[in-house]
C-alpha cells in the first residue's frame, strides 16, 4: 500500500493543474488519493468520508431550514384538531380565528388542580410520559388503556372563557388494535355530556378500525353522557347498534362494524382518561367548583 | 429525443415495468395504495428519489470503490429520502402524517437500489436520470391503477370525493373491506401481470423445470 506522499509527485505530473501552488494547495494530497485506483484502501476511506460529510451537510441543512415550517404545521394541526372537536371550525373557516375563543391550561393530574408550573407551549404530554421524572408507571390492572406510563401533567382547553366555559377539551390516548389512538374528547359545561370526540393520529385498519375518523360515527358521540348520577364513568362503545329505547342507551355508542378491538380500545381509553387515573380528580374538583 | 432515450424512458412503463415484470417494489405497492391520494404522493416521492439518486450516483460512478459501492449508493438514497420526507412535512403536512413511515421505506425500495446498481453505475448522468424517471413512472402507473381500484371499491370514493355512496354514509354501496387490506393489492397486481403477459407474450418466462411425463413402460 502506497502512502499519499509517495504518490503525490506522480500525480502532479499527470495533471498540471494540481501542481500549481495556490489557495487549494492543501487539497493536493486528497487529489493524489483520488487519483489512485478505485479499490485502494486510501481512496475507499476518502470516498467514504467525503460521502458521509456531503450527505450529512445536505440532510442537516434541509432539517434546519425546514424546521420552522414543520413546527408551524404541527402546531396548526393541533389547533385544528382542537377547534374541530369543539365544533368551532366551519367549512373553510380559519383555524387561528376559531382558536381565539380557546384557552389552554395545564392540569396536574395527581392533584386535579390547574397549575402554572409548566409552560404549555413547550410541553409535550406524550414525550413526558416516557420520562420517569414526569410520569407514573401504571399497574396492569389500572392500565385499561394499555399506555404503560401516564404523564403527570396534561394540557386542557377551555372554550369560551376561563371561568364560564362552554366546553372543556381533554387530550386522550390509548391502544386500539394495531396502534395507539391519539385524540380529544370535549365535555359540555355540565362536565357530563360529551360534545365531541375526535382522533387525530392512529394506524388502525382503513375501512374497519379506521372508521373512527368517519364524521357520521364521530357525530354519534354528541349528547351522550359520560358519567351517571353517582359520578361513575359509564360511557361505552357497544357491539352492534344502540337500542335507543333502553335507559342505558344514553351511555352507549354504536360499535364500528368489523372493528371489535378498536371499538373496545376507544371504550377503554375513554374510561381510563375520565376515571381517577386520568382526569377524574380534576373533573371532580371542577364539578365542586374547587378549582382556582 | 432520439430512439435510445425514448426507449430508456418508455420501456419501464409496460415492456420492462419494475413492478409487473421485474417484481420489485411490491411492498410499498401493497402498503400505500388504500387511497389514491397517498398513492399519488408516494409515486411522486419515489420518482423524484429514483431520478435524483440515479443522476447523483452516475455523476460519481467513476470514483466509487467497488467494495463499498452499495453503501455509497444507500447513503445517497437515504439522504435523498430524508430530504423528500422533510419537504413533505413542510409542504404537505396532512398527507405526510399518514405517509411518513412509507416514505422512509423508500430507502429499502428495491427499485431505487436496483436502478442505481444496474444502470446508474454504468451510464452517464443525463441518461441515468431519465432511466430513473422512466422507472419511477412505471412504478407510478401500477400504483395509480391499484390505488384507483382499491379506493373506488374499498371506500366508494376517489381522491376523497364520493363516487359510490357507501352504506356507512347513508348510500347504497356496500364497501368491499378486503380492498382496504394489503392482500387485495396482491390480487390486483397479480391480475395485471396476467393481463400484461397475455398482451405481451414476450414477457412470459420459460418454465424453470418441466414436469416429466410418466411413460407407461416406466410405471410398470
Amino acid at each position: 500500500m502506497s502512502n499519499p506522499t509517495d504518490n503525490a509527485p506522480e500525480q502532479d505530473q499527470d495533471t498540471a493543474e494540481s501542481a500549481k501552488p495556490g489557495r487549494f494547495a492543501f487539497l493536493a494530497p486528497l487529489k493524489a488519493i483520488m487519483g489512485q485506483p478505485n479499490d485502494s484502501t486510501q481512496k475507499t476511506l476518502l470516498v467514504a468520508v467525503i460521502m458521509c460529510l456531503a450527505c450529512s451537510v445536505v440532510v442537516s441543512a434541509a432539517a434546519v431550514i425546514l424546521r420552522p415550517m414543520q413546527e408551524a404545521n404541527a402546531a396548526l394541526d393541533r389547533k385544528r384538531n382542537i377547534v374541530q372537536v369543539a365544533g368551532l371550525l366551519e367549512a373553510d373557516g380559519n383555524v387561528e380565528e376559531a382558536f381565539k375563543s380557546v384557552t389552554a391550561r395545564m392540569v396536574n393530574l395527581e392533584t386535579g388542580e390547574f397549575t402554572t408550573e409548566l409552560d404549555g407551549i413547550a410541553y409535550d404530554q406524550y414525550a413526558a410520559a416516557g420520562n420517569p421524572q414526569m410520569s407514573v408507571s401504571l399497574d396492569k390492572a389500572d392500565d385499561i388503556a394499555s399506555i404503560g406510563r401516564r404523564a403527570n401533567f396534561a394540557e386542557v382547553y377551555l372554550v369560551g372563557g376561563e371561568t364560564e366555559f362552554e366546553q372543556i377539551i381533554l387530550p386522550i390516548h390509548g391502544l386500539g388494535l394495531w396502534s395507539t389512538l391519539y385524540g380529544f374528547v370535549s365535555l359540555s359545561s355540565d362536565l357530563t355530556t360529551i360534545s365531541g370526540l375526535k382522533f387525530y393520529a392512529h394506524a388502525e385498519t382503513p375501512g374497519l378500525g379506521g372508521e373512527v375518523d368517519n364524521p357520521v360515527w364521530q357525530g354519534k358521540w354528541n349528547g351522550k353522557l359520560a358519567f351517571d348520577e353517582a359520578g361513575e364513568v359509564q360511557i361505552e362503545v357497544i357491539k352492534g347498534v344502540v337500542d335507543s329505547s333502553r335507559a342505558e342507551s344514553v351511555y352507549q355508542v354504536d360499535g364500528l362494524a368489523g372493528a371489535t378491538l378498536t371499538s373496545r380500545g376507544v371504550s377503554q381509553l375513554l374510561r381510563f382518561w375520565l376515571d381517577e387515573q386520568g382526569f377524574g380528580a380534576f373533573l371532580k374538583n371542577l364539578k365542586q367548583g374547587e378549582v382556582s | 429525443m432520439d430512439a435510445e432515450t425514448k426507449k430508456v424512458v418508455y420501456d419501464p412503463l409496460v415492456d420492462n415495468n419494475p413492478i409487473t415484470l421485474q417484481i420489485l417494489g411490491i411492498c410499498s405497492a401493497l402498503a400505500v395504495t388504500t387511497t389514491l391520494a397517498a398513492s399519488l404522493l408516494m409515486c411522486l416521492a419515489l420518482t423524484v428519489v429514483v431520478a435524483c439518486s440515479n443522476a447523483s450516483i452516475s455523476m460519481i460512478r467513476q470514483h466509487v470503490p467497488s467494495s463499498i459501492r452499495i453503501i455509497v449508493q444507500m447513503t445517497i438514497i437515504a439522504a435523498l429520502v430524508i430530504i423528500v420526507d422533510q419537504l413533505l412535512k413542510a409542504f404537505a403536512y396532512d398527507i405526510a402524517k399518514t405517509l411518513s413511515v412509507f416514505v422512509g421505506l423508500i430507502i429499502t425500495n428495491c427499485i431505487v437500489l436496483g436502478r442505481a446498481e444496474a444502470f446508474a453505475m454504468k451510464n452517464p448522468p443525463m441518461i441515468s436520470m431519465l432511466d430513473g424517471l422512466g422507472n419511477g413512472l412505471g412504478y407510478s402507473l401500477v400504483l395509480i391503477l391499484v390505488g384507483t381500484v382499491r379506493e373506488l371499491f374499498g371506500s366508494g370514493t376517489l381522491l376523497g370525493y364520493t363516487i359510490l355512496p357507501s352504506v356507512n354514509d347513508g348510500g347504497w354501496y356496500y364497501t368491499n373491506g378486503m380492498m382496504l387490506l394489503p392482500p387485495s393489492a396482491f390480487f390486483i397486481i397479480g391480475l395485471m401481470i396476467w393481463g400484461i403477459r397475455t398482451w405481451k407474450s414476450a414477457q412470459v418466462e420459460k418454465a424453470d423445470y418441466e414436469i416429466q411425463q410418466a411413460h407407461h413402460s416406466e410405471v410398470v
